[in-house]
């Protein structure tokens, strides 16, 4: 209970792929910082196969829990789960914090389980209150937030993506490694094969998303959004027709069934606007529309806009960005 | 193989979110209700395994009497019986209880939901109904194929998709892909008169503790005018980009 919740830990789970730190994983510390100093107790970031644990010094983590473990080297959402709450026991920790990738959307249920613990996922701010516990979550798609409280003793939180931020907080940390027991009953689910595609800028890591929709007319026209879109480092997408006409691969399909949005800047272009789509991309923090059509709905949730084609505005772009990345 | 798909009642996806009762229920004046489109998908692909492979499919849904019509769709498109569980549905942990206890009383051994649902997007009841049964779970499907009791899937990851392999027993949480749009049905005629004669079973919840609870929602603050720039004023928009928006 509360008074006691001095003694416990808040842990948060740093994800990396590969050794190397996904960038959500920087921002679920900073997070998780924060909430260690409402609670008043200790911080614990546990981290699987990672490389530079002390990178994560810089956000705030006093202290590292690192597994290493072969059997780890692939993701495994069950094996994660169960390393992830032998440290929650060893570091008795009341609260377990997740980043909203894939991967931390994929355990955190689990953990909510394997704890008894409630758990708010989509969660956008610090909690705005610790007795009661509660905390602010997106829902309804972007469309509206609800005020959560968890009530159980122990609590599970997914921190949305790119809505808390980055924050330095620099502390001398330490690094210890733990030895985590794994059984076969944990591997249920094995990996065969990743498919990925490499060296490109993946929708959920970009700062910047080029987007574009019907407007372009035709999957031959796409050169100039990947142009523009190298130019910027940023991930191209597309709207949902675009992707049900088969013009552009499903993993592109940002919007309300497809993938969500929360980039820094999101380029829409030749895309009107629909409330699905404006769903899915809400959480971006600036939106810039380029459309033919004054009246497409997109101009009421951008902050800039340009009424103009595509075909004309685009390649313009391009080569004032060149001429301003050059600067 | 006996499927249990379970299904949110959802806003329609063009519904426009307003709150009641100072701000604490969900408006449901003048919203259409559907089944949740990514539930829908995954029941989709149930219906391809009871075809092709004579698999059962339940429907089940954790709600009040208000939910039973787009239960009635489920089987309209299909499924063979549906249960409700009679309680309003307000926590994650509290749901996946329920279900937990009617996946066990009816020995499903394939569950399939959606990835999440499109009104309060937790993405937590499959994950969690899987560890209750400790079922294997797998999240984010975009494709499956069953054969006896070894299964083979594919899941999303950032930048592409992984290939899987798992047994049954077993919890998915489906997403497009795991059938496409265009295989979605339309129940006709005849699949809304078979349904009305179709079971569907009413059962009382067990107990089960709400982890959470929404005291209250809120509206986005109300966006300030779109900037509009000449098309032949580029310069001007990369000038707001940088020094005003300050994202490039």
């Amino acid at each position: 209970m509360t008074s006691n919740i001095k003694n416990m830990s808040v842990l948060v789970f740093a994800d990396s792929a590969e050794g190397k730190f996904k960038k959500s994983a920087f921002e679920v510390v900073s997070y998780g910082k924060k909430v260690a100093e409402q609670l008043g107790s200790n911080l614990i970031v546990l981290t699987i196969n990672a490389n530079n644990n002390e990178k994560l010094y810089v956000y705030g983590a006093e202290k590292v829990v690192s597994v290493a473990n072969d059997s780890l080297a692939i993701f495994n959402a069950k094996a994660y789960a169960s390393v992830i709450k032998q440290v929650a026991d060893a570091q008795d920790s009341s609260i377990v914090i997740f980043d909203s990738s894939i991967n931390g959307l994929f355990v955190a249920p689990m953990m909510a389980v394997a704890l008894d613990a409630g758990y708010a996922s989509n969660v956008v701010a610090l909690p705005s209150s610790i007795n009661p516990f509660k905390v602010k979550r997106k829902a309804f798609s972007s469309k509206a937030f609800s005020n959560t409280i968890i009530s159980t003793d122990k609590k599970v939180i997914g921190v949305s993506k790119n809505s808390y931020g980055i924050h330095e907080n620099a502390v001398s940390g330490v690094t210890e490694s733990f030895d985590a027991v794994l059984s076969d009953a944990d591997l249920g689910v094995t990996s065969v094969k990743i498919e990925r595609i490499t060296g490109q800028v993946t929708i959920a890591d970009a700062d910047t998303v080029v987007s574009a929709g019907r407007g372009l007319k035709g999957p031959e026209n796409w050169g100039m959004i990947e142009e523009l879109a190298d130019v910027l480092g940023a991930a191209t997408a597309c709207s949902k027709p675009v992707s049900d006409l088969g013009w552009r691969p499903h993993g592109e399909h940002v919007g309300q069934t497809g993938k969500p949005v929360a980039s820094n800047l999101y380029i829409a272009i030749g895309i009107s606007g629909a409330i699905q789509h404006l769903a899915g991309i809400n959480a971006s923090k600036v939106k810039v529309v380029i459309n033919t059509d004054p009246e497409a709905p997109f101009f009421k949730a951008a902050d800039y806009g340009i009424v103009g084609d595509a075909f004309e505005v685009v390649p313009k772009l391009i080569e004032k960005l060149k001429a301003f990345k050059e600067a | 193989m006996k499927i249990l798909v379970c299904i949110s009642h959802v806003p329609d996806t063009t519904s426009k979110i307003n709150f009641t009762e100072n701000d604490t229920k969900f408006d449901v004046n003048g919203v259409q209700f559907v089944i949740n489109p990514y539930d829908e998908f995954s029941l989709t692909r149930a219906m391809w395994f009871k075809e092709k492979q004579g698999a059962s499919v339940t429907v089940v849904n954790v709600g009040n009497v208000s939910t039973e019509p787009t239960l009635r769709k489920a089987l309209a498109i299909g499924a063979d019986d549906a249960i409700r569980v009679n309680m309003e549905a307000t926590d994650g942990l509290s749901v996946a209880k329920q279900l937990a206890e009617v996946v066990k009383n009816g020995g499903y051994d394939l569950v399939l939901a959606g990835r999440e649902s499109i009104d309060y997007n937790g993405g937590m009841v499959p994950g969690m109904l899987a560890s209750l049964l400790d079922y294997n779970f797998v999240n984010g499907c975009v494709a499956m194929e069953v054969d006896e009791t070894s299964v083979s899937l594919s899941r999303e990851i950032d930048g592409g998709s992984e290939v899987l392999s798992t047994s049954i027993p077993l919890v998915v949480a489906g997403q497009k892909g795991i059938v496409e749009e265009k295989d979605l049905r339309i129940p006709n005629m005849r699949g809304i008169m078979m349904a009305r004669k179709k079971p569907l079973n009413v059962i009382e919840p067990v107990p089960a503790e709400n982890a959470t609870s929404i005291e209250s929602f809120e509206k986005p603050a109300p966006k300030g005018a779109v900037k509009l720039v000449d098309a032949d004023n580029i310069d001007e928009l990369i000038n707001l980009l940088h020094n005003e928006a300050k994202v490039i």
